[in-house]
């Protein structure tokens, strides 16, 4: 339940794979490797695989917000409706996202890029240092996440977070999906459509909508797993962290930035 | 004296036992909750364990299998909060399903009875959905 628990499970797991390997190596020149892991449905999740994503900025069309879309409707954040009397822009300020559409503009040559924001998935998570209730944490997997019923709504996170990547919910919540609970009182974040993930999937419905579109800008996959599409893209071109003067080791890249 | 004493005590602990028999049998249809309001009831399944040991320890079930999920990532565990309803939800003479939390409804009829209120339904939807 709290971070030690976590930790120590983290110590465990690596002790195992150190094992696993030095069995593997037994057998020469046999490459023992597994594509994609689905994790069966009742087992807990490992730190054998760290989730993470590549973003190609140059690809990320201008004017477009499929992955956007595509999140809202996967994690129910479309259903939020404004409180009544809220004027628009406060609305716009509050409502809760989990991807931004961030734009920068090269002031000496006039550049536009676009990109996506999201919570990074750092491996060493500022929100998580800050969280006074363990609330905020990071899973073996590697996924940052809030487990809203320990979230007292204090917001420690979203003011530590370099990404403001953080949303807080602040009124009563009307329309709910099974798969994603929300209500009043307690932040939340992007988690790589972690149910998705617990059901065998290996892809987001960010990345989904993208290559329906046709841009293909997000791989999504096991940084672990060197064969795994998304570390072979990040081995064959230079990639960079945003903020990676943090050295927060983020679990999401870019390229093109 | 003291045979009286003795007497005095026999006759509480028989009453103390009788009334319990009885408060135990009130209780099966007490507050509009009624043991079977459940559309599982009307179904040939069982509870995820002993329908006894529930009626005591779900909280408690319910409790692990949060933290299985939400800490761990396993899903589809016995005690899913998402799965109770699936099973524990009733449908209007329409099919519609009537939320779990609602006045007499499988959940909430016993809570009211007990005096118990939850939070879950903050968040957490009360029919299924996706
Ligand atoms: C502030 C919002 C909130 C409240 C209040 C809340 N939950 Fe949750 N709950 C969540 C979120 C978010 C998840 C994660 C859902 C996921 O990842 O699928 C979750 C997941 C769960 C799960 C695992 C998924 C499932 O359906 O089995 C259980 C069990 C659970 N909650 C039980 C409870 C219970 C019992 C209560 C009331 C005592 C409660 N929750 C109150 C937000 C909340
Ligand atoms: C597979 C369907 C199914 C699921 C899932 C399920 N139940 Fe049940 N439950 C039943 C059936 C059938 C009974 C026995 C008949 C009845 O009393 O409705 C029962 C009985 C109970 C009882 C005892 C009622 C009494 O008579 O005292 C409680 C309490 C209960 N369930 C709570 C839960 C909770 C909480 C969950 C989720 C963790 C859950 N159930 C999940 C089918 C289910
Ligand atoms: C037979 C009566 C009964 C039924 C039916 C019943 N409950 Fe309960 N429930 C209780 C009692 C009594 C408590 C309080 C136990 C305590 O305080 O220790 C409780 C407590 C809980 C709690 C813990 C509340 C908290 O805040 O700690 C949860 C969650 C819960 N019930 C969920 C359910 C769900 C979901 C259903 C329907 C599927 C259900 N219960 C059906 C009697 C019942």
């Amino acid at each position: 339940m709290n971070n030690t628990q976590d930790t120590n499970q983290k110590r465990r797991q690596f002790l195992l794979k150190g094992a696993a390997v030095t069995a593997a190596a037994v057998a020469p020149g046999v490459m023992l490797h597994t594509a994609v892991v689905a994790k069966p449905l009742g087992e807990a999740v490992t730190d054998a695989v760290r989730w993470g994503m590549l973003i190609d900025a140059a690809k990320c069309a201008d004017g477009c917000d499929s992955c956007v879309q595509a999140c809202n409707d996967e994690n129910g954040l479309d259903l939020l409706q404004k409180p009544q009397g809220q004027a628009e822009d406060l609305w716009d300020q509050q409502i809760p996202k989990w991807i931004r559409n961030v734009k920068v503009k090269d002031n000496l040559s006039g550049h536009v890029t676009n990109l996506p924001m999201m919570c990074q998935h750092c491996e060493e998570p500022p929100c998580v240092d800050v969280c006074p209730t363990t609330a905020s944490f990071r899973r073996a997997d590697g996924i940052v996440m809030v487990d809203r019923h320990l979230c007292i709504g204090c917001r420690y996170c979203m003011m530590a977070c370099p990404y403001k990547a953080r949303s807080f919910v602040h009124d009563v919540v009307e329309h709910k999906l099974t798969r994603a609970p929300r209500g009043k009182g307690c932040v939340e974040s992007c988690n790589f459509c972690v149910h998705r993930l617990d059901d065998g999937q290996t892809t987001t419905a960010c990345q989904d909508a993208c290559a329906k579109e046709g841009h293909d800008a997000i791989t999504f996959g096991d940084l672990n797993d060197p064969h795994s599409e998304v570390s072979q893209a990040l081995k064959e071109q230079s990639s960079t962290q945003i903020r990676a003067d943090l050295k927060l080791n983020t679990g999401v890249r870019y390229r093109g930035v | 004296m003291k045979v009286r004493a003795f007497e005095h005590g026999l006759l509480l602990a028989l009453a103390v036992v009788l009334l319990s028999i009885a408060s135990v049998s009130s209780a099966e249809e007490k507050a509009g909750w009624k043991n079977g309001t459940s559309l599982a009831a009307t179904q040939e399944k069982s509870c995820v364990r002993d329908t006894a040991f529930m009626r005591r320890n779900h909280m408690e079930v319910i409790k692990h299998a949060r933290i299985d999920t939400v800490r761990k990532g396993v899903r589809g565990v016995d005690g899913s909060l998402s799965e109770c309803i699936v099973c524990h939800v009733n449908k209007d003479d329409k099919g519609v399903p009537i939320p779990v939390n609602q006045e007499g409804q499988f959940c909430a009829g016993c809570h009211q009875y007990v005096g118990v209120s939850l939070d879950c339904y903050q968040c957490h939807a009360t029919v299924p959905t996706h």
